[in-house]
Formats: C-alpha cells, sequence, structure tokens
C-alpha cells in the first residue's frame, strides 16, 4: 500500500460578500486531486500560478482544511483526525516551504528553530537536544558552530537548509517540498537539489515535490502529475512524461519551457491567452478554451483520469 | 559582426558604486561591452552580479548619491554621461527604453494604460494627446493586447500579469527605441505566459529593427534570445561570447560551473545521472570582494595566482574574451 494517498481531495473557498458574509460562489482551488506517494519515491507536482498546486500540499496536512475527500497516510486516514492526533502525524510528515525568508521566526536563533520540533514531540534533555540539532545542521550542510545565529545572518540556501534541517528533525517518511528551490540562484538551487537528492538515498524519504519549474520537477521526480485549474490532468513517470506528453496542456507546458541550447529551435505550442478564474471555471474539460485540439465534447463534457498502460494516466476525451 | 559596423551602445570601464552606512558597494567594477545595431546581446548572472545595475546605470535611474557612476556609456557616439538631466530624459523612453521584471509595480497604478502609454509620446514626439492616444491603442494592437481601445482605459490592475507585461512592451516601443534594455522581462510570469512575451519581443524585434539587451539569470532564455553573451560575476565581466560558443565550450569556471548546475528537461534521462554540479560556496559579498580573482573561492580549478592578482581580460577574437588565469598563459 501506497505511504500517501490522497483521493477525490477539493478545498473550495467561499467568496464572501456584504455585512452578513453571504455565500456569493466558491474559488475551486483543487476540484478532486487523486494521487499515491510510494515509499521511497518522489513526486513532483508542477503547474502554473492558481493551479491549486500548493493548496494540495497545505490540505494534506491540513494546514488548510480540505472541503472533501480521502488523505490516508500510513494507513491513518488524515481528515477524521484530531488536533492532537493530527499533530503527531506531522511528525512523520513534514513539509519545506519556498521562501525561507518568512518561513523562519527571525527571533529565534537556528538551533532554536531547528530543535523547536524535537522539543514539542520528544522528551530529551536539552544536551540531547543540541547533539541532534548539530547533528541535523552537519547533515544540511550547515556549521554547528553556527547554532547560535539568527537567521538574517544566513543567505537564501543557507536558510533553505535551515528549513530542511527542521522537517528532518524527528526522522520523518516524507516532506512536502513546496517551490523549495524557485527563490535561490541557479548555482545554490543546485546545491539544495543535490541535498535533497542524497538525503532521500540516505533516510528512505519521500517528496511531493510541488513546483512551477517543470525542467525542477522532471529532473527530481520519478513520477509527475501536472495540474491545471485545480485537476491533474496528466500523471506519468519522468521518462514517460518526457518521450510522451499526451495532454495538449503538458505538450504546451513541455514546450514553452526555453531549452539552455542554442542549437536547439524547436517547435513551440503558443497557448492562447491566460488561465481561466477558478472562481468561474470553464465548462467541460477546463482547458479547452486554450486548447487547440477542442471539439465539440469538450466543451460540455468533464474528462476524467483515464490509464494509458504503465501507470500513464492522462485526463483528456481526445486521447 | 564584420569590424565596420560601429557599436550602437558602448560601454568603457563602467563603475557603479553605492555609498552606504556599512562602506563602500562597487556594484559595477570595470564593465566594458557593446551592443550593435539589431542585435540581442544576452547578459547573465545572478542575483548580486551587477548585471542591473549596469542597465540602471545606462539610463541613470538611479539616485545619485548613494551611486556613483563613472566611466564611459557611449551611444551613437555621445557619452550619456556627459548628458546631464535634461539630456538623459531625451533619451529615457525616447531612443533608449527600458522593461522591467515586475510589471505591477513598474506600472502607474492610478493612471490608465492608455494615459500612460501616450504621455511617452506626447513627451518625445510632440504629437497632440488625442494622436498620442490613437497612437498608443495601435501599440496596445501590436503587442497582441485583445479589445486594445478598452483596455487603454483601464487600470494597471485590471490586467494579468502577463497583459500587463505586454503594455509594459507597448510602452517601451512606443517611440521607437534603438535599443530596449529588457531587464528579466518574463522571470515574474508564467512559462506559457513566458512563451508568449519572448515570440511578441523577438517578432517586435524584427518589426523596428530595435537592439535589445536581454538581462536574464534564466540560461534557457538566454539561448533562445541572444545572439552574443556577456557573462557577469561580482560585478565583472567574466566572459562573452558568441551564443553557441558559450554553451558549447564555456571557457570560465564559473560559466562551466553555471552550465553544469541547470537542470533542464530529459537531462536526467541523457546523461544518467541525477545529481547536478554544484558550484560550492556562495556568491560573496560586495562589502568583502575577495583579493585576486573575484570567483576563486568557489572555483574548482583555483591556482595560486588566483588569490592574489585579478586575472586580465583575455581577448582570443572578436567578441570572444575571458577574465581568467587559466586562459592567460
Amino acid at each position: 500500500m501506497a505511504l500517501l494517498e490522497v483521493r477525490n481531495l477539493k478545498k473550495y473557498f467561499p467568496i464572501k460578500t456584504g455585512i452578513l458574509s453571504r455565500t456569493i460562489g466558491d474559488v475551486r482551488a483543487v476540484d478532486g486531486v487523486t494521487l499515491t506517494l510510494e515509499r521511497g519515491e518522489t513526486l513532483g507536482l508542477v503547474g502554473e500560478s492558481g493551479c491549486g498546486k500548493t493548496t494540495v500540499g497545505r490540505s494534506i496536512l491540513r494546514l488548510t482544511e480540505p472541503t472533501s475527500g480521502q488523505v490516508t497516510f500510513n494507513s491513518q486516514n488524515l481528515l477524521e483526525l484530531d488536533r492532537e492526533q493530527m499533530r503527531q502525524v506531522r511528525a512523520s510528515l513534514q513539509i519545506i516551504f519556498q521562501d525561507p525568508f518568512s518561513s523562519l521566526d527571525p527571533r529565534m536563533s537556528v538551533g532554536q528553530i531547528i530543535a523547536e520540533p524535537i522539543r514539542n514531540h520528544l522528551k530529551a534533555s536539552r544536551a540531547e537536544r543540541r547533539d541532534r540539532v548539530a547533528y541535523l545542521m552537519e547533515k544540511v550542510g550547515l556549521h554547528p558552530e553556527q547554532m547560535s545565529r539568527y537567521p538574517h545572518e544566513f543567505s537564501g540556501g543557507q536558510r533553505q537548509r535551515i528549513g530542511i534541517a527542521r522537517a528532518l528533525a524527528l526522522n520523518p517518511m516524507a516532506i512536502i517540498c513546496d517551490e523549495p528551490v524557485s527563490a535561490l540562484d541557479v548555482s545554490i538551487q543546485a546545491q539544495v537539489i543535490n541535498l535533497l537528492i542524497q538525503l532521500q538515498e540516505e533516510m528512505d524519504l519521500s517528496y511531493l515535490f510541488i513546483a512551477h519549474d517543470l525542467s525542477v520537477v522532471e529532473h527530481i521526480s520519478d513520477r509527475v502529475a501536472v495540474m491545471y485549474l485545480g485537476r491533474i490532468v496528466e500523471l506519468a513517470t519522468d521518462r514517460e512524461l518526457y518521450q510522451n506528453p499526451q495532454h495538449p496542456y503538458t505538450q504546451a507546458l513541455m514546450s514553452a519551457v526555453p531549452v539552455p541550447d542554442p542549437g536547439i529551435r524547436k517547435q513551440r505550442i503558443l497557448l492562447e491567452g491566460d488561465v481561466p478564474s477558478p472562481l468561474n471555471p470553464p465548462s467541460g474539460c477546463a482547458f479547452h478554451t486554450r486548447c487547440a485540439e477542442r471539439n465539440e465534447v469538450c466543451t460540455h463534457e468533464e474528462p476524467t483520469l483515464r490509464d494509458l498502460g504503465d501507470g500513464h494516466w492522462v485526463s483528456c476525451h481526445l486521447r | 559582426m564584420n569590424g565596420q559596423v560601429k557599436p550602437l551602445l558602448a560601454i568603457h570601464g563602467l563603475a557603479t558604486r553605492f555609498h552606504t552606512f556599512e562602506g563602500m558597494v562597487n556594484a559595477v567594477d570595470g564593465v566594458d561591452m557593446e551592443v550593435f545595431p539589431g542585435e540581442t546581446l544576452g547578459l547573465v548572472g545572478e542575483s548580486g552580479c551587477g548585471k542591473s545595475v549596469t542597465a540602471l546605470s545606462i539610463l541613470q535611474l538611479l539616485r545619485c548619491p548613494p551611486a556613483e557612476i563613472r566611466g564611459r556609456i557611449l551611444f551613437e557616439g555621445i557619452n550619456l554621461l556627459d548628458l546631464g538631466r535634461e539630456g538623459i530624459r531625451k533619451i529615457r523612453g525616447n531612443s533608449i527604453s527600458m522593461i522591467f521584471q515586475e510589471p505591477m509595480t513598474s506600472l502607474n497604478p492610478v493612471l490608465t494604460i492608455g494615459e500612460q502609454i501616450a504621455e511617452a509620446i506626447v513627451l518625445h514626439q510632440g504629437t497632440s494627446k488625442q494622436e498620442a492616444w490613437e497612437r498608443a491603442v495601435e501599440m496596445l494592437q501590436m503587442v497582441q493586447i485583445p479589445e486594445p481601445g478598452a483596455r487603454a482605459r483601464d487600470y494597471p490592475h485590471k490586467l494579468s500579469g502577463g497583459m500587463r507585461q505586454r503594455a509594459m512592451i507597448a510602452m517601451a516601443l512606443s517611440c521607437h527605441p534603438q535599443l530596449l534594455l529588457a531587464d528579466e522581462p518574463t522571470t515574474a510570469l508564467d512559462v506559457t505566459i513566458q512563451a508568449q512575451i519572448t515570440s511578441l519581443m523577438a517578432r517586435l524585434k524584427e518589426e523596428f529593427e530595435t537592439s535589445i539587451v536581454i538581462i536574464t539569470h534564466n540560461l534557457g532564455l538566454i539561448a533562445e534570445m541572444a545572439r552574443r553573451v556577456v557573462v557577469m560575476y561580482a560585478g565583472k565581466v567574466v566572459e562573452e561570447a558568441p551564443v553557441e560558443e558559450l554553451f558549447k565550450e564555456p571557457l570560465h569556471p564559473y560559466t562551466q560551473g553555471l552550465l553544469g548546475s541547470i537542470p533542464w528537461i530529459g537531462r536526467k534521462l541523457k546523461t544518467g545521472r541525477r545529481e547536478l554540479q554544484e558550484i560550492p560556496g556562495i556568491v560573496p559579498s560586495p562589502l568583502e570582494m575577495p583579493e585576486g580573482c573575484r570567483f576563486h573561492p568557489r572555483c574548482p580549478r583555483v591556482m595560486d595566482i588566483c588569490c592574489e592578482q585579478e586575472p586580465p581580460m583575455v581577448r582570443l577574437a572578436e567578441h570572444r574574451r575571458v577574465s581568467c588565469w587559466l586562459e592567460a598563459k
């Protein structure tokens, strides 16, 4: 059985108006997402801004309460747990955030930040905590002597390492990585990606790797899920996705990513217009307004995610 | 490009520094580069390398003091640094214009899109307001904004990020500049929108015969748009090359590291490696620049001389130069 199983996850944010806060509609940030994460695997979740990928990550951990669906982690149904039980689960299901500047408390020293989960979850003496923090700092490539320094004294890449050390503090089984490298410069980005790969091999970690940058996601992931307007449109192994992308949106996304090779002049599929508003998503297939291949059925009937074989899933009427 | 073509823009020994409380920050330190008519030059580097400050120095969009700009910036043979406030104002938005990374903060929120574009046209071309408005709408059509007449009456907040960047481009091109400085023009945008904007820029460049300096950290974008590339590190030019040569045979260890550290689609399958090449360490603080070569603390091929003496700029061919002791022998 998969370590993490998400079934038909939905998160609607109500739009309220007036003094009586009447609900006039919903933003369907996540609209029926199903995915699984195996032990030791990296599942990439990629999409453009507003597609709901971050909300999926936050809903799994119930940092935002999902509207409906099912989340099973390590044979426990997370959506039925009370606060205290959920707190216990978060020891083995951790998260790393995008912004290394706002995700660390500026008034706590690095040692305190990394020790906080240990203090909250384990009975450990001060000396034991200290040793553990020193061990973790070394593990993520920081100098343990810098334990008493504050976040502002570190660069962006180092701060992201602090966030990773904090996530590792309780030996988690899985980490949700929400855009962990997108705020970093390219040379630093490579350092953090390598660190994540190396930690995964050493500690048998599973990652749900959420990012907008397809080249980063494709590089780090074993399988990739592509999201558009709150739904998964395609899910495949990295090889399948690279060699044989099926959904017109995936194809356009892949062709839009610039390749660092001036010799390649690739055929680019240009999508028209912007992503529609999730407040008022198009009928039928949510992508049909920008799809070059759309036909009659796409405009009124919503496609479902179907297995094309070899774990390659696609949600398109034409495939 | 042959030797007879005169550069449109020639920068010699540009040094821009800032007086700060903590000391002097040499953001740009002795930069030389040329831009030729009709070409697209890529200026690449990581944050803090001085690429944006170079562009801002060209148009003198820095408050002086605390900034101090030295050197020569020759545009069609005239040193822009000698022009004074009024002189440079006639150039800005007219023969040289700029587009910025943040389409939200660089548009005026209390003027409609049309007013903002028309403003520059009235100022530089001396047309009537009516005429300028018509030109503004025409420009919006040119950058493929749907219903340009209606959008011209909208305020910036009503437009999406991609549409705002189109409006910025319309504004920048409204006076048919000879040179366009594009500072991370697509960094804030989603990839599908980025693809729209880059193809639009390529088309408009052909139409207007504008030279473009594209400033970015994204090597994919450089490969796609630029003909010639200048790589900067810690305020200095480290390498220059035609784009194919830069990607095929990068000479500076920094350029090599940069190319090795980027993931691209299919890289893992082609190379069979999950790990990326790393450049160890971090970019030096501009307050404490290393002695000798500024890259030496992170360089995998560092030699004794690199720690002591600054490397000379070695010219290998026209538009092919590198600043590294490995090439200086």
